[in-house]
């Protein structure tokens, strides 16, 4: 579950991690509100007007700007609130903006010049351990400077049992070229960072930049935070921080039926039982000379409930110009499911598009047979080529 | 001969009297698994599915003389019940369970580090030697026996892997699925090179999918091995795109190095037999084997 920069900073401050500090505002009224809120608890002169959606590179579509006082809140809050965000992370619609959060100014001057560094925590797969990933190369996409100064990046892997030690969090701070007050305060940042992670259940800790301000404390000024949601089920006060506005309505809608699905740009529908033969399945249909529309597993059941489900979201897709079912019966009998096929399309009256129905596994020939025999404008395969050559003849 | 699981194995399942558990377990005792029991605790003393119920796992190892276990333990309780097997001696654990959180199993793969055990999965459908022992919810009649060892992230692509090398007349040796979770016990790498060893295997399937480094460890470490057993691969997910998951939590394409694409490219320059279709994965066994 992906969190907004405002869930996020909230969740790390529980812990004890030094945050921007901000206040959320839905509309230019609350952001104006919010900013005299702001500056009598911090003393802010200037604020910061970040829109709050589910997609990085913000400041690169104009979603992050700086606002030196009261009316430029209102109107930039006015301007950042509806509009339709595009930055390298979204699509070319963009996403719209719901909420802006409203937060203080760090960059002031101060004693020493101000400095920004790059901190993620997440799973280091080939170990099976956490890891923290860290730069000198603050502020910048961490994707490039991977690319062009590898050099820059370092990793603190965590031994789980003993957790991150002092030493560790002492080395992040020297590589980063800190000293004085400003290494102790980024040693404490590192530590209750990674408590928070741990504490949290997440999956993802990105936070750039970790800002070093110029009277040398050290900050989230964003953060990006996705939590496992495997682990949902023991953090119950998290469920409510998901924000289905940011999710897309057909993959929320699947979702809550018991579907497994992934909205594609292409145009041949998919419903097949098991994540690795969906992807197969949707390789097998470019290779046939079409695109994938869609990822869609149905899992164990399907039954005539569930393929009726999977056909109407499926269908919500104008793009979608043909439908290939694959499924493996294993368990479930395929002759069960072409049952269920037959079902949901009598149930659903007129399907527009063709549909390809492979069934392989217990009882085969019994449900091409059924299938055959329909009446109904399906056509039935059996091996997994005879499917994709159908495809190819029904895009032809 | 035959890798993780046989004739021999006395099989234990965790999670035993609930649905899953019986469901799963009557259809490997009828498929003629060597089911000595099972374990849930509290019921304990208790016969189900004309087996003991133990209440721990340790009490079946000593009682019944278990040495395999299967989880079908919720995801909430799994990671402990698949310590507990490591702590009682249990050689082979397969965890079936699906959706347990990452860091629970950052603590399982520590603490079954220095045990004398071997973990399959989780989030996967299990081991099955055709003939012998079905420790999985795989449908057993698609596995025949025969020469060829599968190795797999996914179910039901294991199934089709498994009938398109039947299909061909030959049959399998062992499959094993090994679970599209981030974190599992064995990798690709380990598991192929049980079945590279094994003296009955003639030809390895391996298939993978996007996300993670797993498939080309496995290359690098055949290349290295300097093995003759052929292997034939493929990886799904050519057409999903990046930053997206696919089902399961592993498959996401992160970087440049873990797309279809690239994975396969390390594939073929290990020597391993790529295939781009996955309906030609039966057909490149059977030509393989032909031609040596």
């Amino acid at each position: 579950m992906n969190l907004h920069e405002y869930q996020g900073k909230e969740i790390l401050s529980t812990f004890g991690v030094r945050i921007q500090r901000g206040i959320v505002a839905q509309n230019a009224q609350e952001a104006v509100t919010a900013a005299k809120h702001l500056t009598s608890e911090t003393g802010t002169k200037w604020y910061v007007i970040k829109a709050q959606v589910h997609a990085g590179g913000r400041g690169k579509g104009g979603g992050v700007k700086l606002a030196k006082n009261l009316q430029e809140v209102e109107q930039i809050a006015g301007q950042i609130i509806g509009m339709n965000l595009v930055t390298p992370q979204t699509s070319a619609q963009g996403k719209k903006v719901h909420q802006v959060l409203v937060a203080e100014d760090v960059y002031y001057p101060g004693e020493s010049e101000t400095d920004e560094f790059y901190m993620s925590v997440l799973l280091n797969r080939a170990t099976g351990r956490n890891m923290i990933m860290y730069s000198t190369e603050g502020g910048m996409d961490i994707e490039s400077v991977a690319e062009k100064t590898p050099h820059l990046i370092f990793t603190e892997e965590v031994d789980p049992s003993v957790g991150l030690m002092p030493f560790q969090a002492r080395r992040i701070a020297f590589n980063l070229g800190l000293s004085g007050t400003a290494f102790k305060e980024m040693t404490k940042f590192v530590s209750s960072l990674y408590t928070a992670y741990v504490k949290s259940d997440s999956s993802l800790f990105e936070i750039n930049p970790v800002l070093k301000t110029s009277d040398n404390k050290i900050m989230a000024v964003d953060a990006k935070v996705t939590i496992d949601d495997n682990a949902l089920y023991r953090h119950k006060d998290y469920v409510n921080l998901r924000d289905l506005r940011e999710e897309n309505p057909i993959e929320v809608e699947a979702k809550e039926v018991g579907l497994n699905y992934v909205d594609l740009d292409g145009n041949v529908g998919c419903m097949v039982n098991g994540a690795g033969l969906a992807m197969a399945t949707m390789d097998l249909i470019k290779q046939a000379g079409g695109e994938p529309a869609n990822f869609l597993d149905v899992g164990g059941t399907a039954d005539a409930a569930r393929v009726e489900a999977a056909f109407k979201i499926i269908l919500k897709d104008p793009a979608v110009k043909a439908i290939l079912i694959n499924i493996f019966g294993g368990i479930v009998r395929c002759d069960r499911v072409a049952q269920g096929v037959i079902d949901a399309y009598k149930n659903m009256g007129t399907i527009n598009v063709p549909i390809i129905v492979r069934l392989q596994g217990t009882n085969a020939d019994l449900a091409k047979e059924l299938i055959d025999k329909s009446g109904l404008d399906v056509q039935s395969a059996v091996e997994f080529q005879e499917a994709a050559d159908k495809v190819q003849a029904v895009l032809a | 001969m035959s890798v993780l699981v046989n004739k021999d194995s006395k099989i234990i399942v965790q999670g035993f009297t609930g649905s899953e558990g019986t469901f799963h377990a009557s259809q490997m005792i009828e498929y003629g698994t060597n089911v000595v029991g099972g374990v849930t605790p509290g019921k304990g003393g208790q016969t189900h599915l004309d087996k003991p119920v133990f209440n721990t796992v340790l009490e079946a190892v000593e009682k019944a003389g278990a040495d395999t276990s299967i989880i079908f333990v919720p995801p909430a309780f799994a990671a402990d019940a698949i310590m507990e097997a490591a702590d009682a001696g249990i050689k082979v654990i397969i965890t079936i369970t699906e959706g347990i959180p990452v860091a629970d199993m950052i603590k399982v793969a520590e603490y079954i580090k220095h045990k004398p055990c071997r973990l399959i999965g989780p989030n996967c459908p299990g081991v099955i030697t055709p003939e012998e022992a079905k420790v999985g919810i795989m449908p057993g009649f698609v596995f025949k026996k025969g020469k060829v060892g599968i190795v797999s992230k996914s179910g039901t692509l294991t199934y089709e892997a498994a009938d398109q090398v039947v299909k061909q007349g030959l049959g399998i040796t062992t499959a094993i699925g090994i679970g599209g979770d981030p974190i599992i016990g064995t990798t690709t790498k380990q598991a192929v090179e049980l079945l590279i060893n094994d003296p009955e295997t003639e030809a390895v399937v391996m298939i993978g999918e996007i996300g993670g480094q797993l498939e080309a460890d496995a290359a690098t470490w055949y290349k290295n091995s300097g093995s003759k057993k052929p292997i034939i691969g493929f990886i799904a997910g050519e057409t999903a795109p990046a930053g997206r998951t696919m089902g399961h939590a592993g498959a996401i394409v992160g970087g440049s190095d873990d797309t279809a694409q690239a994975k396969k490219k390390i594939m073929r320059n290990s020597g391993i037999h790529v295939v781009d279709s996955p309906a030609e994965i039966g057909k490149k066994v059977a030509e393989v084997l032909a031609s040596l």
